[in-house]
């Protein structure tokens, strides 16, 4: 790959059908830095329904019952199909009132309005290698709609607490995505109550829950534990079961707002997250041989920032950009200049930024790496020009290819490797998929706009058969499927 | 000639058969890979074992769960000491009839609680996570490409990638069911001679042609009916042309609240997935083999929101037409808080990694010391013996 190749298709996002090859590489790639926009206007116009995520997820939590209940106990009943659930669903949707009816129809509409918003900012961006980099750190702090109430909280975790971060500080991005509602409600964090705190003495001393509160509540590891594996340190970071523990009491009191009585006995954080003081575990806690005095949000926060910093996190991070960027197997050397970054300027992610638009081991000729679904999408949408999809087809496509943005398996988030993604069946729907995005795109003159694609390193394979192609449609889907498009 | 590329023509064009596999003089108790079946089953997010099959026998059990033992009042027992969840009818019945067993108290090799470190363990068959780069069930298709003397036997994923634990050196392939329309054959004989030359991308394509063919139209749209998921399964691995081993995941097995109804949920989904899969094998399930397993069991305690944490050691599920089932291979190391492993979890007293090689190893009819040795280096244990009738 040429350099101009390189900054265009591992750097960014693939060519703009209207962009052209850069003429400064390097210097193109560092004008993004100045030109990225962390809220650009599809972003405020949005429909923000994550402001009281508790009381969606309540309401969610009663159509579920209420579901339930219409098909009789279906849960019992191994053979329901879909279908059978999906009219139990709209029976039980039919009996709430109708202004719920449009909170839940919202809510649905919500995460798919968010979806094609993230995509259509970085098919049109004129700084798509920053795109990449929230991308990149969405992964890092995966959240994922497996659980009730996310859908509307995922899209905005993403816009306020990455997007903001990206040329900022590790560390305040650690805060505002580790204890942002969203990831409190993914991994379990919203309902972990401190044993001994004043709220579980009350509960105690009444003889157990009131019938109006929901379940059985106490210390929850979950968020505690992915912040020290997943977040910061990563596995093999030196931390112990009890360090897990300590951290877990020290987020008790972190919740919601809506849940409960959060509202009333708690104190709004930056996050969008409420704090819960008698929910929070009293006493000093020991974190990694640290001793964090009793308080109360801070004592998270404080442990959190520490975390952030440490050295292990440095490696961590250094080591998931530099695979990111440089290859599956990411080269030692540049591993530890950006490790060594990290440290030396506390977490400065433009620096780190900088750092890898200037490493030799991001520009070998390569290619490098093989493109993930959701990259090659947005490259497709880019090199076709399609920017209005509507968000249900947009939807439908990343389904498809198996990497629907806030939806990743596992708290770890997508992978980043090309074994997981390079499978036959996986190759074949791009096939697929290449030839419906076809049909609807501006087909002339593809052959100039491979080479412009892929400036001075289009394959002599790609482009036989762009010429030996039967239409300009049919030598689209082919430029979009090419080994060309699918690597960088 | 790819012109006129006939998908089904192609993949006839490639058969594999295995019975050039009793000519091997160093496999002495000849493999024959062309006619025995493997379904792996990958549950993901660590499956409570003691949800899964409770020891009610054990007089600790009461106040570790006492919340859920309710549901285990009229369900199948095996012996006086364990109860098969409700939610796994058919597998409760199968074991009931003697195809179908369990360990319990089994683990791999790690003793930490991540998942993902889990996983990697046991879909590498490692002893330390991240150690070994591709997947046991794949080594186990290149012994059983070696014991047939060259033919390839059909390894596949029935996912939309191939998971860690069937990546590897020998060819494997991967389906799941799409919702997009069918590219015409037309450009999909030039993706072949784009490709031609490239050697990664082409042997992905010539793969993913074959399966797609094998799967004909299964008029699904994705995996997320486990009945339908397990009828596939049957489907892929039919006839002489259909893949002999491969694998499925089930995810949702991550219960840290509110245990009861979401395990309860993820049990029918792998009871419906199997029943199906057995219905689907037909006469060829009495030469079938499912193995279903998880990266960790979970806390025996329920922890402050009615769920359970990661844990150590939990149990596994060998069933299939040849398997000496109807019972539970366990040495139970029991619930006492001194029994317990860092005394919170079910203690291991099995390693995972010979139950599953010596089940494959048997059915296969490969030897137990060599599969052991390759699937999982590193692991002294034996292989375990005696789970399929000889």
């Amino acid at each position: 790959m040429t350099p101009a190749s390189i900054a265009l298709n591992r750097f960014g996002y693939g060519i703009a059908a209207s962009g052209a090859a850069p003429k400064d590489p390097r210097k193109s790639l560092l004008d993004q830095l100045d030109r990225y926009d962390p809220a650009p206007a599809g972003i405020a116009a949005r429909t923000d329904a994550s402001a009281n995520i508790g009381e969606t997820l309540r309401l969610l939590r009663d159509l579920r019952r209420d579901t339930r209940e219409v098909v009789g106990m279906t849960a019992q009943d191994p053979m329901m199909d879909d279908m059978t659930r999906g009219d139990a669903r709209d029976a039980a949707l039919a009996n709430l009132p109708p202004e719920l009816q449009g909170k839940v129809a919202e809510a649905r509409g919500v995460l798919a309005q968010d979806i094609a918003l993230r995509v259509n900012i970085a098919v049109t961006s004129t700084a798509p290698l920053m795109e990449r980099l929230v991308h990149f750190w969405a992964n890092h702090f995966s959240v994922s709609v497996g659980k009730l109430g996310t859908q509307v909280a995922v899209g905005d975790h993403e816009f306020t607490a990455i997007r903001p971060h990206v040329l900022g500080r590790f560390g305040a991005m650690a805060e505002a995505a580790a204890l942002h509602p969203a990831m409190l409600l993914y991994l379990d964090q919203f309902q972990s109550v401190g044993p001994n705190s004043p709220a579980q003495q009350r509960r105690a001393a009444r003889g157990g829950d009131r019938p109006d509160e929901q379940g059985p509540r106490g210390l929850n590891e979950n968020l505690a534990r992915e912040i020290l594996e997943l977040h910061t340190l990563g596995v093999g970071g030196g931390y112990s079961q009890a360090d897990v523990t300590e951290f877990a009491r020290a987020l008790t009191g972190w919740t919601v707002p809506g849940i409960g009585r959060a509202d009333r006995f708690g104190e709004k954080q930056p996050s969008g997250a409420m704090f819960v003081a008698v929910a929070h575990e009293p006493g000093a806690r020991r974190v990694l041989g640290r001793s964090y005095k009793a308080g109360t949000a801070d004592q998270a926060r404080v442990i959190l920032r520490d975390l952030a910093a440490h050295p292990a996190t440095a490696r961590h991070v250094a080591t998931k950009l530099a695979r990111h960027f440089a290859g599956d197997t990411p080269p030692p050397a540049l591993v530890a200049r950006l490790e060594a970054d990290f440290l030396r300027t506390g977490g400065d992610l433009a620096s780190l930024t900088r750092t890898l638009i200037a490493a030799p081991e991001v520009w070998v000729s390569g290619p490098v790496k093989f493109r993930t679904p959701f990259e090659w999408l947005v490259a497709a949408l880019r090199l076709t020009g399609a920017n209005t999809l509507p968000p249900r087809r947009i939807v439908a496509a990343l389904t498809q290819l198996g990497q629907v943005p806030w939806r990743a398996p596992s708290p770890a988030g997508y992978d980043d490797i090309a074994a997981s993604w390079a499978g036959p069946d996986a190759l074949l729907r791009r096939v697929e998929l290449a030839e419906q995005l076809a049909r609807d795109a501006r087909v002339d003159d593809v052959a100039a706009r491979a080479e412009a694609a892929f400036p001075g390193t289009l394959s002599d394979a790609t482009r036989t058969q762009i010429a030996r192609a039967e239409s300009g449609r049919q030598a689209l889907a082919l430029l979009l499927v090419s080994p060309d498009m699918l690597r960088r | 000639m790819l012109n006129h590329l006939n998908r089904r023509t192609m993949l006839a064009g490639s058969l594999v058969l295995g019975a050039s596999a009793l000519t091997l003089p160093r496999m002495a108790f000849a493999a024959a890979p062309g006619t025995r079946n493997l379904l792996f089953v990958l549950l993901r997010g660590a499956a409570d074992g003691m949800a899964m099959l409770a020891p009610v026998g054990d007089p600790g059990l009461a106040a570790l769960r006492g919340p859920m033992l309710a549901d285990y009042d009229g369900a199948v027992q095996l012996g006086s000491f364990f109860a098969v969840h409700p939610a796994l009818a058919e597998i409760g019945k199968a074991a009931a009839a003697g195809e179908a067993l369990f360990i319990h108290a089994a683990a791999t090799a790690y003793r930490d609680r991540s998942h993902f470190d889990a996983q990697n363990l046991l879909e590498t068959g490692g002893t330390v996570p991240y150690g070994v780069r591709d997947g046991w069930l794949n080594r186990l298709a290149g012994l059983v490409n070696e014991s047939a003397g060259g033919d390839q036997v059909r390894a596949l994923a029935i996912a939309p990638s191939v998971p860690l634990v069937l990546r590897g050196d020998a060819p494997v392939s991967n389906y799941a069911p799409s919702a997009l329309p069918q590219a015409s054959e037309d450009l999909m004989a030039r993706v072949s001679q784009l490709y031609g030359d490239d050697n990664e991308l082409g042997g992905l394509w010539a793969r993913a042609l074959e399966t797609r063919a094998m799967a004909g139209d299964d008029g699904l749209n994705n995996l997320r009916d486990a009945r339908a998921a397990g009828e596939l399964a049957g489907s892929l691995m039919q006839g002489p042309q259909g893949a002999r081993i491969a694998m499925i995941e089930l995810g949702g097995w991550d219960t840290h609240a509110n245990q009861r109804g979401g395990f309860a949920r993820s049990a029918r989904g792998l009871d419906a997935l199997i029943a199906a899969y057995r219905a689907a094998m037909g006469d060829a399930w009495g030469n079938t083999l499912v193995v279903a397993a998880t990266e960790f069991g979970r806390t025996v305690r329920l922890n402050g929101t009615g769920g359970t944490d990661h844990g150590t050691a939990g149990a596994a599920l060998v069933m299939g037409g040849g398997v000496k089932g109807g019972r539970v291979i366990a040495d139970w190391p029991g619930l006492g808080v001194s029994q317990l492993f860092q005394s919170r979890d079910l203690a291991p007293t099995t390693a995972l990694e010979s139950v599953l090689a010596g089940a494959v190893a048997e059915h296969l009819r490969l030897d137990p010391a060599v599969t052991m040795a390759r699937l999982f280096p590193g692991r002294t244990a034996s292989p375990l013996a005696g789970i399929i009738r000889s």
